[in-house]
This record gives C-alpha cells, sequence and structure tokens, in this order.
C-alpha cells in the first residue's frame, strides 16, 4: 500500500534520469549525431578522447578548479564562520549579507561582473586602466581566464560555506570552548584544537561535495568565455555540452559525461569508506 | 559567550568581517547603481552616482527582454515545479522517514547518488528523445525535469520534519479508524506544512534562476524564461550596461525582497541539508 506513494518520485526519476544515464553509458561506445542511428564503435571514442588536447585540458582545469575550491572558499567560510563566533552580536546580519549571492542567478552574477568589474570599457578594470594602472581583462587572457571564472564562482560560493560551518561551530560543546579559554588557548589554539576538530564532519563532508561540484562546474564557464580563449578555460562539462549541441558528436559527449562521473563516483565511494572507518572506531 | 576578550581581537574581528561585507555587497551595489545611468556614464565611470536617473532603463529591459511573456514562463515553470516536487517529495519523505517499506535504505541511497550525478550524464539522450517526442520548448516538460532535480534534495529535507513528529499521533489516529491515506494526509500533512512551505520556497528559486536546462529545452523566444531571456539580451542584443543591469535588477529584486523577509527558511533549508548533528 505504502508502495504506492513512492511511485510518483521514482517514476520520474527513472524516466528522467536513470534512462538516460543508462542511455549515455551505451552511447559513450557509439557514434552518434543525435538523428540517425547509433553505431557501436567500442572504445573509439575514449582513444580518441585521449588523444585530444582539449580533453586533458579540460581536466586539467577542472583538478585546478577542484584544487582551488578545496582551499580558499573553505578557509575563508571557516575563518569567517569563527570570527562570526567570537562577534556574536550581528552574526545573524552577517550571515544573511554573505549568503545572498547564492540567491542570485549565476547568468546574472556572471554578467555583472562582467560588465561591471572586469570589463576594460564599462568596468571596474577599465577604470584602473585610465586612471592609469593597466589591467587587462582576465577573461579574455588564455593565461587567466579559468581564475577570473573562479572569483567570480568564488564571490557566489563562499557564504554559503561560511554559513554551514557558523551553524555547526554552533554546536561544539559550550564547555570544551570554555575549558580552553580558562586555560588561556590563543584564537589560533582554540581554532586548532577546540572548534576545528569539533566540526571535522561537516568540513569533511564539505570537502567531498567540493570535488563532486567542482567536475560539475558549468554555469559560470559557459556564460563568461564559453571554455575560451583557446580552450584555456575549457572544463570537461562544457566540453562534452559543446560536443553534443554544437558539433553534434553525441558519443563524445556521452564519453566525457562517463569519465565526469567516474570521478563523481570514486568520490562518492571514498566518502562511503572513509565514514564507515569512522564507525568502527 | 565571548571567547577571547582581548580588545583588540574584538576590533579585528569585526574589520576582516566588514571588509567581507563589503566585497560581497560591492557587485551588487554596482547592479543597482548602473541600473540607473546612461550607458554613456557608465563609460566614464561604473562608480560614479547617475547624474540623471533613467528609468526608462526598466522600461526599455523589460520590452527587449519581453519580461512580460518570460516572467510569466519563468513563474509558470516555478509553480509547476513546486507543486510537483512538494506533492511527490512529501509522499516520498513519508514513507522513507517512517520506514513504511522493506527497501527504505536501497530507496534512500538511490535518490541520495542521483544528487552527485552530472547533469550532462542524462542530458543528451533527454534532448534528442525530448526532442523525438516534440516536447523541446514545452514548459511543462521541462518542469518535469527539475522535479527530477530538485526531488531527491526535497525529499532528504521533508524527511527530517516527518522524523520530528511523534509516532504515537500515527498510532492514535490509526485507533480512531483513520485509514493510512487519511492519516498522511489529514495527521501528518498539516503538521509538516512548514517543511514543505520552506521547500517550496527553495524549488521555487533554483527553478527562478536555473539556466542549463532552460536555456537547452526552451529555444522559441516565446517559451524563454526570464534569465535565458536575460542572458540573450546582455549576449547579443545590447550593449547598452545600464538595461542589461536593469533587466538583471528586475530579475534579482522580487527574489532579494523575498530571502530578506524570509532568510531563516532560505538558508536553514538550503544549508539545512548538508549539515549534520
Amino acid at each position: 500500500m505504502h508502495r504506492l506513494y513512492l511511485i510518483p518520485t521514482l517514476l520520474i526519476n527513472v524516466v528522467i534520469i536513470f534512462i538516460p544515464a543508462a542511455l549515455t553509458i551505451a552511447l559513450a561506445f557509439c557514434r552518434w549525431d543525435g538523428i540517425g542511428t547509433p553505431v557501436f564503435i567500442g572504445l573509439a571514442n575514449f582513444r580518441q578522447l585521449f588523444a585530444d588536447r582539449v580533453f586533458w585540458m579540460a581536466l586539467g582545469n577542472n583538478i585546478i578548479w577542484t584544487a582551488i575550491f578545496l582551499t580558499v572558499p573553505i578557509a575563508m567560510g571557516l575563518l569567517a564562520a569563527t570570527m562570526m563566533l567570537i562577534a556574536r552580536r550581528g552574526s545573524a546580519f552577517f550571515q544573511v549579507i554573505y549568503f545572498l549571492p547564492m540567491v542570485i542567478a549565476t547568468a546574472i552574477t556572471a554578467r555583472v561582473w562582467q560588465g561591471m568589474i572586469y570589463s576594460p570599457l564599462t568596468g571596474i578594470a577599465g577604470l584602473v586602466t585610465r586612471a592609469g594602472f593597466p589591467v587587462p581583462n582576465p577573461l579574455t587572457q588564455p593565461a587567466t581566464a579559468l581564475y577570473g571564472i573562479a572569483v567570480v564562482d568564488l564571490w557566489h560560493w563562499w557564504g554559503f560555506l561560511c554559513v554551514i560551518f557558523f551553524a555547526a561551530l554552533r554546536q561544539v560543546p559550550q564547555e570544551q570552548i570554555e575549558a580552553a579559554r580558562i586555560e588561556g588557548a590563543s584564537f589560533w589554539q582554540m581554532l586548532r584544537y577546540v572548534l576545528l576538530p569539533g566540526i571535522r564532519p561537516t568540513i569533511t563532508l564539505m570537502m567531498i561535495m567540493t570535488i563532486i561540484w567542482s567536475f560539475l562546474v558549468f554555469d559560470f564557464v559557459y556564460i563568461l568565455t564559453q571554455g575560451g580563449p583557446a580552450f584555456s578555460s575549457e572544463v570537461l562539462s562544457t566540453l562534452a555540452y559543446r560536443s553534443a549541441f554544437y558539433d553534434l558528436a553525441v558519443g563524445k559527449a556521452a564519453a566525457v559525461a562517463v569519465v565526469i562521473s567516474l570521478f563523481g563516483l570514486a568520490t562518492t565511494a571514498f566518502y562511503i569508506r572513509l565514514q564507515a572507518k569512522e564507525f568502527d572506531q | 559567550m565571548r571567547l577571547i576578550e582581548s580588545r583588540t581581537t574584538f576590533v579585528l574581528t569585526y574589520t576582516a568581517l566588514a571588509i567581507l561585507l563589503l566585497i560581497t555587497l560591492f557587485p551588487i551595489a554596482l547592479l543597482v547603481l548602473n541600473s540607473l545611468k546612461p550607458a554613456t556614464q557608465i563609460v566614464q565611470s561604473p562608480l560614479a552616482w547617475p547624474e540623471v536617473y533613467r528609468w526608462d532603463n526598466f522600461v526599455r529591459a523589460w520590452n527587449d527582454a519581453r519580461f512580460g511573456t518570460t516572467m510569466l514562463n519563468s513563474a509558470m515553470l516555478a509553480a509547476m515545479t513546486i507543486v510537483l516536487v512538494c506533492s511527490t517529495g512529501s509522499l516520498t519523505a513519508y514513507v522513507l522517514a517512517r520506514r513504511k517499506i522493506k527497501s527504505w535504505k536501497i530507496v534512500t541511497f538511490y535518490l541520495l547518488a542521483t544528487t552527485t550525478a552530472p547533469i550532462q550524464l542524462f542530458l543528451f539522450p533527454l534532448y534528442f528523445g525530448f526532442a523525438k517526442l516534440g516536447l523541446i520548448n514545452n514548459v511543462f516538460a521541462v518542469s518535469l525535469i527539475f522535479t527530477a532535480i530538485y526531488s531527491p534534495f526535497a525529499v532528504m529535507l521533508l524527511r527530517t520534519y516527518f522524523l520530528a513528529v511523534p509516532k504515537e499521533l500515527e498510532e492514535a489516529a490509526l485507533i480512531d479508524g483513520a485509514t493510512h491515506w487519511q492519516v498522511f494526509s489529514k495527521v501528518m500533512l498539516p503538521i509538516v506544512s512548514p517543511g514543505i512551505l520552506t521547500v517550496a520556497l527553495i524549488i521555487g528559486l533554483y527553478s527562478w534562476n536555473e539556466f542549463l536546462i532552460a536555456t537547452t529545452f526552451l529555444q522559441r523566444a516565446d517559451r524563454f524564461t526570464a534569465v535565458v531571456s536575460f542572458f540573450l539580451l546582455s549576449g547579443q542584443y545590447t550593449s547598452d550596461w545600464g538595461e542589461i543591469m536593469a533587466a538583471a535588477l528586475i530579475i534579482v529584486l522580487p527574489v532579494i525582497i523575498l530571502f530578506v523577509a524570509l532568510q531563516r527558511r532560505f538558508i536553514e533549508g538550503m544549508a539545512g541539508g548538508s549539515v549534520k548533528g
């Protein structure tokens, strides 16, 4: 009887996600233009990918992206959350403002940064340049495009982590904090020996999610640079999207999607093992 | 409680927090400020105060982005997704929270697993399948995709609300002769309605802001969502940044007002799913 309650959710999920996902895995071994009949070609898509410079660049960019987002926003979030814990007064206000970028559509955030900050014509960069300190638009330089995008995503994202860490920090037992304080612990000692260990499960979970999300990043790259200039900011998800809808190489796109999923799968498996280990202790 | 009593620590803390505050607000301030300026003045300086208030930026933005149509599309898409996610999600969350079926563990794990699946893993066959079925440019079909993507999150969040309801309540209703359906719809649903409201808000926000699916599946001008028409407006149709920022403000303002008014629901809902313990 209660089984019937699950039918709507599972039906929608299976039709929209599960079956197409299974088809994607099958298509990764086919050549298909999206219209005709798929032709089985074995591992050719993967062989082609592994010989493709752009694929390795995209993968490398995803790894750089992961490294940036595993460190900068997590450090910023932890530090700000700890300071909010010290400040107490006004923490609710800070929290709301820091969180604000999360509710703004990515397309809008991207355009504001593009036009009002990075642009050499209408942005702050242009203003600074005209004042005699030339600042190139980071999005148009192959060496900096990826970092230019990352800054936008950082602005959008770090407050979310801050709010999560702050919520976790408030659950660290008062007695522990009090005891450390009586023993004369400094700010850094407090952070290192009491607060961070107290919220370790939350930090671990956020790091795992960061890795998974870093391999999914799409919106900001697609809107700001479309992977350019010269593929310098290409990531796997934009590569897959372009292959499928611009080049109609759906088999290749499917192969890239499988690669992205493998990273997610490996990360999830690692997390489950970690959880199990902690459970055993 | 105060962690450290030194006065310098206090001053330093507030200074750092204030700097972060400025960094966060700066781009938003640029958005608002420049939405009121003529394009020629933005080229001179994006920081300057408007010489004249160009309220007509908003009129042009509204017309050029066809917000009359596209906002309605966005609102319809959000409404349909909210109804679908809340109705199907609360049913599933109830069954999983109360462990009404033996396979509750497998179903929970499966739903969690789909949240980590990249959109690209199912996007391409879905798109070409929908194209074959004539479902491109169909707002309802897109709301079904949103439902599939967002419902695992909604189920996990609603589950915690169902878990907080005492079991005795359910048992008492059953003893009084209520059917299982009545227990769910007449007893449980009203109690978890705050949770459903939170989910509705967040799902509404996500579908209002969504870009990748909307831009892929809604390609005809009269079916665009507000965000997609903003994206196209700012990409090709104009380089008048006053108008573009006005269009941005039109989309963002209702969201920000709602967020500030109901901040706790938004923050707890969006962050709540991820914090353990």
